[in-house]
């Protein structure tokens, strides 16, 4: 008996770094560290060695030669002169564009058909069940260039608006479609406040004034619907407030553009193509609209699911105190499913985001087809560019999650 | 201990990497298939035909050099590359050599790291437009939106010619030749522009043909050849002398159809070095002597390969112009094989 009661000697032996529960994880957990370093230095090596190999060094000075390309559209100023740098912010600017507008639209889609996919009309329930199959279960590529096809084999050439007989007119005189994009009227300020020049571009000071004006005008409509409310509560009387806020909000605004000028100029054919206006090319078209309705099918489900995660009882009980089924999906069921919607609603933007590479499909010049396209293959500057890339989509990506966790957090349950 | 192992191995990994690439002959041999890098379509330089068999002028020199070097032009395997693929692609040993209407350039040969071996299509960047446009020069193309693939020296091309005539266009970037051709006949841009043997292949294909033309203005040099990569000068040797035996064949009146004939013995000392009669040429190349023969043999010399391909009888209808051989007022010219 008194062998058995021995406490075991506190010897270490190597054996039990594998035997000996309380050192294998750690044991586990070292070999796989080294593993995953030994790997890493191994692709770093192999890089190094390869790059050797073809007598390549590896250095981001091409950022700063000329591009010598015209790229279409773009959002600050550019010419073929400039850098390949400042090529590669063009491209940002347009993919960062597109995914604006797309999760923009997505998220009106999405709402939309995830909704009345809960209708009680049979035929909407339908319809709509039809959209988001056939949507999400064709890719996304594909949509992409059925619909820059059917824009530009169906719409008419520019020239079907030249003559005295035309084939094709403009709608309303204001805005044409062609198989080259759309073009619409621009706003122009006859007494503009010029610009601001911030280095990398310029800021608009007519955008920026009307902005302020703008945001002063809603903050003033705010106030205006809060001392209403207090009113309402001390006096059981809600005052009459429509015209005031309409006032507010509306009457700032149209001195400050009457004041600056605010004029439209319509596009107009002149030599190949129309001039002057906006043009929507059939490339963001195209793009933004299959992102669209592509991830808004998506999307749609998530609504409905999220809706379908409220208890029944929550719509009963607001049908009970009397509120229409309008009021009840805005002001009970949707702000408590909103906590389940937007958690897969951020991996929908992301996808969104980086969907659009494949912009180059229909030559949209985003930031795949300028600094991971055209630069890439001018300079032959391929791990530099490839890697550039990864890091700049890495960051939009970290950075909308960043800002829809946040969003988050503000909308979830507050448990106390 | 498990780290040294793995570094020794990942050590030994990178020399075998580093050899393997050190010589692309052998690479060819040993694999018993060129691999080659050609355009994803473009009539008259390399496109399938209706069996799937590819075709065109860079093709055949791509099986010129299969001839050559595993004595059977049909070992070789196309690899189709876009203008923005084409150079990762050979960089990378995805292909062995690029017959790919590419244009040698200072940048490509200096910088990415490539050897042009020669010229074989001397080209110069033109516009193609619709005859209904009524255009008849390139100085009347201010505003025109035009088609533009991607990734190739006439983008940059077009932005200077426009720049120095002080016009505006807009550019629709596209990928690839078939995509252009939609995008023109479609009307969704007024010209297209490339080479302007790659404008007339591309009109060639057309519907209707006589609706377009090819405006007279050149407005660059588009020296294209065939292309290795930098640094594996036995290899590029191999595909130097393949392209000029070519041009040689026709100077020295070497057909297909004569070949035969002539490889028994000629009084021409040359013909005889060329064909391996007196033997010598192979070994320095590293092949053995009737490389050069068969590489005649597989599909003519410069001037039938051009004649079959791109030639007046073929619907692409180039004429040799400064393709001529430099006894005929052209351009082609072989250093001699001495």
């Amino acid at each position: 008996m008194a062998d058995v009661t021995t406490p075991p000697k506190d010897v270490f032996r190597l054996s039990m770094l594998i035997y000996d529960t309380r050192y294998r994880s750690l044991t586990i957990q070292a070999i796989f560290m080294i593993l995953l370093m030994a790997g890493a230095a191994w692709l770093v090596d192999n890089t190094i060695h390869n790059l050797h190999a073809l007598g390549k060094d590896f250095n981001y000075s091409f950022l700063w030669s000329r591009a010598g390309y015209d790229i279409n559209q773009h959002f600050i100023e550019y010419n073929n002169d400039d850098t390949h740098g400042r090529a590669m912010l063009v491209g940002l600017m347009n993919t960062l564009f597109i995914a604006l507008i797309s999760c923009a639209l997505a998220t009106v889609f999405g709402v939309v058909a995830g909704v009345l996919r809960l209708s009680n009309n049979w035929i909407v329930r339908k319809l709509m069940s039809i959209y988001i199959e056939a949507f999400r279960n064709i890719p996304l590529l594909i949509w992409i260039l059925v619909i820059f096809a059917v824009m530009t084999e169906a719409m008419p050439a520019p020239s079907a608006f030249r003559g005295e007989n035309p084939t094709s007119s403009m709608w309303f005189g204001a805005v044409a479609v062609t198989n080259r994009g759309v073009y619409f009227p621009e706003p122009l300020f006859s007494r503009s406040l010029g610009n601001i020049d911030l280095g990398i571009f310029y800021v608009s000071t007519d955008l920026i004034a009307i902005l302020i004006v703008l945001a002063a005008s809603i903050y003033a409509y705010r106030r205006l619907g809060r001392h209403a409310e207090k009113v309402q509560n001390a006096t059981g009387v809600r005052p009459v407030t429509w015209w005031k806020s309409a006032l507010i909000l509306i009457a700032p605004v149209l001195v400050l553009l009457i004041a600056l000028g605010f004029h439209l100029g319509y596009p107009a054919l002149k030599g190949f193509n129309f001039q002057g206006g906006i043009q929507a090319r059939n490339s963001l078209i195209a793009l933004w609209l299959a992102l669209s309705i592509y991830t808004g099918a998506f999307i749609a489900e998530i609504v409905r699911a999220g809706i379908q995660a409220i208890s029944r009882g929550q719509s009963e009980a607001a049908f009970a105190l009397g509120l229409r089924p309008s009021r009840t999906m805005n002001l009970v069921i949707l702000p408590q499913a909103l906590r389940v919607i937007i958690p897969p609603m951020i991996s929908e933007y992301l996808n969104i985001t980086k969907n659009t590479s494949l912009a180059i499909a229909v030559g949209y010049m985003d930031l795949r087809a300028t600094l991971g396209g055209i630069t890439l293959n001018q300079t032959g500057r391929e791990l530099e560019a490839m890697l550039l890339m990864m890091g700049i989509y890495l960051a939009i990506s970290l950075i909308i999650s960043g800002v829809m966790n946040l969003y988050n957090r503000s909308v979830k349950l507050k448990e106390r | 201990m498990k780290t040294t192992v793995f570094l020794g191995i990942a050590a030994s990994a990178c020399l075998m990497a580093g050899a393997a690439s050190a010589g692309t002959l052998d690479d060819v041999k040993q694999a018993g298939e060129l691999k080659c890098g050609v355009t994803t379509g473009l009539a008259g330089f390399a496109a399938p035909d209706s069996n799937g068999v590819w075709q065109g002028f860079d093709v055949d020199y791509c099986r010129a050099v299969a001839a050559a070097v595993l004595g059977d032009p049909t070992k070789v395997k196309f690899v189709p590359t876009t203008g923005q693929t084409r150079f990762t692609a050979l960089a990378s040993g995805e292909v062995d050599m690029l017959a790919r209407n590419t244009t040698w350039t200072f940048s490509r040969d200096v910088d990415l790291k490539f050897t042009f071996v020669g010229i074989n299509y001397y080209d110069g960047q033109g516009f193609m437009v619709p005859k209904k446009l009524g255009v008849s020069s390139a100085k009347e193309l201010d505003g025109a939106t035009v088609c533009i693939q991607t990734g190739t020296t006439t983008e940059l091309n077009l932005a200077d010619y426009f720049k120095a005539n002080n016009m505006k266009y807009e550019p629709v970037p596209i990928e690839t030749n078939a995509e252009a051709q939609q995008q023109f006949l479609a009307g969704a841009c007024d010209v297209y522009t490339t080479d302007r043997s790659g404008l007339a292949a591309t009109r060639a294909t057309f519907a209707k043909p006589d609706d377009y033309v090819v405006l007279p203005e050149v407005i660059s040099k588009e020296p294209l050849g065939p292309l290795v990569r930098q640094g594996d000068d036995q290899w590029a040797d191999v595909v130097r002398w393949v392209s000029n035996a070519l041009v040689e064949g026709e100077d020295l009146g070497i057909t297909s159809a004569n070949i035969e004939e002539l490889s028994k013995g000629t009084n021409n000392p040359e013909i005889n070095r060329i064909l391996g009669t007196d033997p010598g040429f192979g070994k320095m190349l590293g092949l053995d002597e009737q490389w050069a023969k068969r590489a005649i043999a597989a599909n003519g010399n410069y001037g039938e390969i051009f004649a079959a391909n791109l030639g007046e009888s073929t619907p692409i209808g180039l004429s040799r112009g400064l393709n001529a051989l430099w006894t005929q007022g052209g351009l082609q010219y072989s250093p001699p094989f001495r």
